[in-house]
């Protein structure tokens, strides 16, 4: 019978049609194709628009890459560990911004302390929002539209109370962010270097902390089976609070980051980012932390790249397109394994 | 006899055309949540792009009568068509995603709607989407319409005395909660025939509607396909309503005050729909009329810190709305 069996597959394996065996292979090999179309993109672009043009928006790329990064994870982190779909988390990143801005500006304090101030307190606004949000909803069991509708409500609220406090208008935070760098033909804002230092520096941090640590290791037994890991002794309360302090805190952190990066925030500016990190998260595959990396600077880049051959002010979509497109086609992201940080 | 507390003046709950207003944005919305009814609480399907839909409309139905010259009344069920087959294409990719990026992937694909309606000057012919009502040869969109309500205004609630500029609406509030009420039925009766049965099938449990041999998928690409031919129809009204089109409209926001609309009135009940959406606009329009001593963005930020109250104090406590059913509520795996 098995004898059968298997000699069936292997007839149903030949007669596979070349298009299945490449579908097959790509399905295997994901990250290298991603990596060859964008690798094709790129050298279109190169052959239309020349090499510096591409590279001074690869530059950019980078740059809009790493806040994407950094927000990404917190947003993965969150979903990978307690399975919550977070719409709250772009204003977050806003909320960040206008701390450091009260501390920056209002309060008159050097930038980096405001920075530091921004990262604890938003993650204090994190375990806040843990502690009377969603371990009760957990406890009664809140299913999905619960939740996700829960996040928009509380979207709303963070979003207009910083409204009503601070005002609808732009705002810059006293940072030089118009001195630039020359070097070899590209230009970068010196402030946007240090954007894009801070990013890859904390997230290599975060994905160490995440493989080496007894912290990590725990959250990874979360994300893997929250009810298993509970039994198995950990203390689920005490991680998840950690996670909601890195995932607020980096969200804090990338808050500031993006105001440096693109000079000015007003209280829409975490929203409409909201989107772009979900673009990020997804295509990385949502709850793998690296994947957050990856997918951060594939939108980064396409959103820039895009800029060469259409107008600017459709970067924005083109991010959803590929949002959409990777939600057809390899809806896990491009590193595989479900669900896994 | 002014009725003051706190310096806020209470006049216009007295005001004939404060209501009205307020039911018309009320009947409009109802119709945009129906569709979101009809997927979240009888499909289980989670459509986040419902502004988008409601643009595909509005858009549609004026460039076909202010660009192609269609006569009004051939526009509004071609621009049904186009509504439906934006829904068919969205719904082919997305309905087969789960819940949450089913969620993502609408309120993408509706973004994709609104960036486009932005920035397609030569498609919609204005700055920011902003679409001009008006022909070449000097015929307006709304100008059958206004016929219509000029006739309505003459010849129905003039000679009972409702007339005069407070009650101009009148005739676009009656026309629209008349269709809201006729669609309310339809819908109704829709969810508990057979079709409806298995709607609810796959919303309880997809798998085993498919063990029984029914095809979810297409089911769900039904549900979603009827929720956009919703979704336009109350774009239209909007532009009746507002006189003009701007992609402002469709911001996502607009989604989610459906949703709280939706939460508001509960799930899985069709006339919940029409309780929420007064409800929602009552509170919403009154706090706009009551002019509180604050600056014109913070008093619309106040607002939406209410939309967000609703939807975060209903979703913990009282999941199920007003009206909806408990033992019909699937919230999500």
């Amino acid at each position: 019978m098995a004898a059968v069996e298997a000699s069936s597959l292997a007839t149903h394996a030949q007669t596979k049609s070349a298009w299945e065996r490449f579908k097959t292979w790509a399905d295997a090999h994901a990250p290298l194709v991603f990596l060859a179309v964008m690798a094709v993109f790129a050298v279109f672009l190169i052959a239309d628009y020349g090499i510096n043009a591409f590279a001074q928006r690869s530059v950019n790329g980078i740059v809009t890459g790493s806040y994407l990064a950094l927000g990404a994870i917190g947003l993965t982190l969150v979903y990978g560990i307690l399975r919550l779909t977070n719409f709250a988390h772009g204003d977050m990143l806003t909320l960040g911004a206008y701390i450091a801005l009260l501390f920056n500006v209002t309060i008159g304090v050097p930038f980096w302390v405001a920075i530091l101030a921004a990262a604890l307190l938003t993650a204090a606004f994190g375990v806040l929002t843990e502690l009377t949000m969603w371990k009760p909803m957990r406890r009664k069991k809140a299913g999905t539209l619960q939740l996700v509708l829960m996040t928009i409500g509380l979207a709303f609220v963070i979003r207009n109370m910083i409204q009503i406090f601070a005002g609808a208008g732009q705002q810059r935070l006293d940072v030089n962010t118009t001195n630039t760098i020359d070097f070899i033909g590209l230009t970068i804002g010196s402030f946007q270097l240090i954007v894009v230092i801070i990013a890859f520096a904390v997230l290599t941090a975060v994905a160490s902390m995440l493989k080496y640590t007894s912290l990590g290791r725990q959250m990874r037994a979360l994300a893997d089976n929250f009810d298993l890991a509970e039994t198995t002794g950990i203390d689920t309360n005490r991680v998840v609070i950690y996670t909601w302090i890195l995932s607020a805190g980096l969200a804090g952190l990338a808050g500031v980051l993006v105001v440096g990066s693109i000079g000015s925030l007003n209280p829409n500016t975490g929203f409409a980012l909201l989107l772009p990190l979900f673009a990020a998260v997804v295509v990385g595959g949502i709850g793998n932390a690296y994947g957050a990396l990856a997918g951060g600077l594939i939108i980064g880049l396409t959103q820039e790249w895009s800029t060469l051959p259409i107008p600017p002010q459709w970067k924005v979509a083109v991010s959803f397109i590929v949002l959409v497109a990777v939600l057809i086609f390899r809806p896990q992201g491009i590193f595989g394994s479900e669900r896994t940080l | 006899m002014d009725a003051v507390l706190l310096g806020v003046s209470f006049d216009f709950l007295t005001a004939w055309g404060f209501w009205i207003g307020v039911g018309v944005l009320a009947g409009i919305y109802g119709i945009f949540t129906l569709g979101l009814q009809l997927n979240v609480g009888f499909t289980g399907i989670l459509n986040f792009g419902q502004a988008g839909f409601m643009a595909i409309g509005a858009y549609s139905a004026v460039i076909l009568v202010v660009d192609v010259g269609i006569p009004f009344f051939l526009a509004l069920p071609l621009s049904m068509l186009i509504t439906v087959i934006v829904g068919l294409l969205i719904g082919l990719p997305a309905v087969r995603l789960r819940a949450d990026y089913l969620a993502i992937a609408t309120i993408a694909f509706s973004e994709v709607i609104r960036i486009t309606v932005q920035n397609a000057r030569g498609l919609t012919g204005g700055n920011q989407g902003t679409i001009s009502l008006e022909l070449d040869n000097g015929r307006f969109f709304n100008e059958t319409w206004q016929d219509i309500s000029r006739w309505m205004t003459d010849n129905l609630f003039d000679p009972i005395g409702l007339s005069g500029n407070e009650f101009l609406n009148l005739p676009l509030l009656v026309v629209v909660w008349g269709v809201l009420i006729i669609l309310t039925f339809a819908l109704a009766r829709l969810v508990r025939s057979p079709w409806g049965r298995v709607l609810r099938a796959v919303r309880e449990d997809e798998d085993a509607a498919r063990a029984l041999g029914k095809n979810a998928f297409f089911y769900k690409l039904q549900s979603l396909s009827i929720a956009a031919l919703l979704g336009g129809i109350a774009g239209w009204f909007l532009v009746l309503a507002q006189g003009s089109v701007s992609q402002e409209a469709f911001e996502p926001i607009w989604t989610f005050i459906g949703y709280a609309i939706l939460v508001l009135g509960g799930l899985a009940s069709f006339p919940g729909v029409l309780f929420g959406s007064f409800i929602f606009w009552a509170i919403y329009e009154g706090l706009r009329a009551m002019e509180l001593p604050l600056s014109s963005d913070k008093d619309a930020a106040l607002r939406f810190v209410f939309v967000g109250l609703i939807l975060i104090l209903l979703m913990a406590f009282r999941p199920q709305g007003a009206m909806g059913k408990k033992e019909e509520m699937v919230l999500g795996e």
